[in-house]
């Protein structure tokens, strides 16, 4: 399956990522509509420190220890990909306890989590940070 | 291969799962006391709340036990293990045969002596038709008074509380979740759990009961018109014990999950775990726990081979919208940042991160997690950094190579 990884190298840290994610899911098609003036919450962060710059949202883990965890069933697998159905989450957080990447993360609007659905779940269909990462510091593809 | 499995809940859907991933052809028996589709424990709080329905309850969807070929056997009661015989005789004279066996039975709710119990009705709050029969009473105009003020008695709260005129609490502690929080951490959530007319009792035990009050130790007299004692929980050992297998307050495994009976295995609330942040052994009644015990119960019980070697204890509850997350134990040195109602704590030794409280500030407790469960050499990160706040900028580039640019 295809997932995001990082090459933290490339990474300039210009967070342009994190506007495309909150654009990509704000299902809206007017960039400066969804974006402007709001405080963003996307499902991906770039971390800066120093020099070094990276991208990190979820890993879409093969034995994922938030799916494990969901006191729910609200997490499971979607072909590989880690789904979150917010219809059946409550909110618990206990995924975001879990999350070794801390890339499960309350929703803005609270009472559930959120996290990346590789942008199946929203207009785009395809990972909208990946598609816009003007160094590709982060890319979609089959990796072992 | 015939797996019979006791308790339909998560250690047990965990073992199944892991059971069918390896062998296709097995037969596979769960079965339950309870009626129900298996359904999220936890959930049944929040069901009160009106955040989930009986539908959206479903541990795993509708088609689950068909899909997986599994045989379901529901209200019915496992009575007696046979190891020698491998057999499970069941309530009703009927009997199954195992080649495997799992018990997960979870446990049933502690209700200790309070003279007059025997004359007023009381809930308890395990089940989801325990929450079925309290909601029946609800209603705007009802008083009630729960006995425990650990993790279920609150939640059970939090699932009432607007739903009736008034909920008093009383608990022996001298403190709210004496189990997972400090005084000061009790403190912030009980100030939240008060804002929503809750009233805490607290050092104090109910001296008597009579029909519409109960007398407190302390002379206080509590009207209630609904009773709900949630004072604890008790593992369901009885099974394995009958059986011959080694207890103690809960079921002992190996860490391939294998009781001292040769064929059964055990996972979840009924058994203890090894704590590697305290090195003992203890029971940890928290569902993440049932479904890593079961799971890896399931892949020993279908010839596989796996360990589980890391438990802690780790819980998110949550208030009202607000969350308190805890892990691991509360012993070494201390960091704390206390702000409004917000509040941290991490506890280590010179090496190791041993635990922590977070109240409200919940953004990537996970990596704190981590450093528990893998119980990483703090000399490995930068941890420094990450007191303040918890990232993977902390780690190491090469450890950050591993996570991010590879299949994990
Ligand atoms: C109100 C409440 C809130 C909770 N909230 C949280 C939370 O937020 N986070 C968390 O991590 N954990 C929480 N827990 C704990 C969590 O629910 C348990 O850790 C988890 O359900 C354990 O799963 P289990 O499979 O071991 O056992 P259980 O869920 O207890 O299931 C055992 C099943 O076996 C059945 N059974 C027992 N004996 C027999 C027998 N002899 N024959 C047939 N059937 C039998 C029982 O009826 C039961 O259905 C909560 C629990 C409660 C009650
Ligand atoms: S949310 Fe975290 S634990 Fe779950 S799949 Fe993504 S990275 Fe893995
Ligand atoms: S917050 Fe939602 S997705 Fe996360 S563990 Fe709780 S119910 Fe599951």
């Amino acid at each position: 399956m295809k997932r995001i990884y990082v090459n933290e190298k490339w990474c300039l840290g210009c967070h342009l990522c994190e506007y495309e994610c909150a654009f990509a899911n704000s299902h809206l098609t007017d960039m400066v509509k969804a974006l402007k003036g709001k405080v963003i919450h996307p499902k991906i962060r770039v971390e800066d420190g120093g020099d070094v710059h990276f991208a990190v949202n979820c890993r879409h883990c093969t034995d994922a220890v938030c799916v494990r965890s969901c006191i729910s069933g609200a997490l499971s697998f979607e072909d590989g990909m880690v789904a979150i159905d917010q219809n059946k989450c409550v909110g618990c957080l206990t995924c975001v306890l879990v999350c070794p990447f801390g890339a499960i993360m309350p929703a803005p609007e609270g009472g559930v989590a959120q996290k990346c659905m590789l942008c199946t779940d929203n207009l785009t269909g395809e990972p909208n940070c990946v598609r816009h990462c003007i160094n590709n510091a982060i890319v979609y593809e089959e990796r072992d | 291969m015939e797996y019979v499995i006791i308790g339909n809940s998560t250690a047990g859907i965990a073992a199944a799962e892991r059971i069918r991933a390896i062998d296709k052809q097995g037969k596979i028996t769960i079965l339950s006391d309870e009626a129900y589709h298996t359904y999220g424990r936890p959930l049944i709080s929040y069901y009160l709340l009106g955040k989930t329905d009986a539908e959206r309850m479903k541990y795993r969807p509708a088609d689950f036990y068909e899909k997986n070929n599994i045989k379901t056997l529901f209200s019915v009661h496992a009575e007696r293990i046979d190891a020698e015989k491998k057999q499970v005789y069941l309530q009703g004279g009927k009997s199954l045969k195992y080649d495997k066996l799992l018990v997960a039975t979870g446990s049933r709710p502690f209700v200790p002596p309070m003279a007059g119990l025997d004359k007023v009705p009381y809930f308890t709050f395990m089940t989801y038709a325990d929450a079925l029969a309290l909601e029946k009473q609800l209603s705007p105009e009802k008083r009630v008074l729960i006995v425990g003020a650990g993790l279920i008695g609150l939640k059970c709260l939090e699932g009432i509380a607007d739903r009736v005129k008034s909920v008093a609490v009383v608990d022996m502690a001298k403190q709210i979740l004496p189990s997972i929080l400090d005084e000061y951490g009790a403190s912030l959530v009980q100030k939240q759990l008060e804002k929503h007319g809750a009233e805490f009792y607290l050092s104090d035990s109910v001296s008597s009961l009579e029909k519409g009050s109960a007398l407190l130790k302390s002379g206080a007299r509590v009207p209630f018109d609904i009773l709900v004692v949630a004072a604890g929980v008790r593992p369901n050992v009885e099974l394995v014990r009958d059986a011959g297998g080694k207890t103690e307050r809960g079921i002992l495994t190996d860490d391939r999950q294998e009781t001292s009976l040769k064929d059964v295995y055990a996972a979840g609330d009924c058994t203890e775990s090894f704590d590697i942040t305290c090195d003992r052994s203890r029971i940890l009644a928290l569902l993440p726990n049932a479904q890593f015990q079961g799971a890896c119960a399931g892949v020993n019980m279908a010839g596989g081979e796996a360990h589980f070697t890391n438990a802690i204890p780790m819980n998110a509850i949550g208030f009202f919208g607000s969350h308190v997350l805890t892990a691991g134990s509360y012993c070494g040195d201390t960091y704390e940042e206390k702000k409004g109602d917000t509040y941290k704590k991490l506890f280590f030794d010179g090496e190791k991160l041993n635990g922590f409280i977070l109240i409200d500030l919940p953004e990537r407790a996970g990596i704190y997690t981590s450093l528990l469960r893998n119980r990483t050499p703090l000399s490995q990160v930068d941890f420094e950094a990450m007191k303040k706040d918890p990232g993977l900028m902390a780690f190491s580039a090469a450890y950050r190579e591993q996570k991010l640019a590879r299949r994990v």
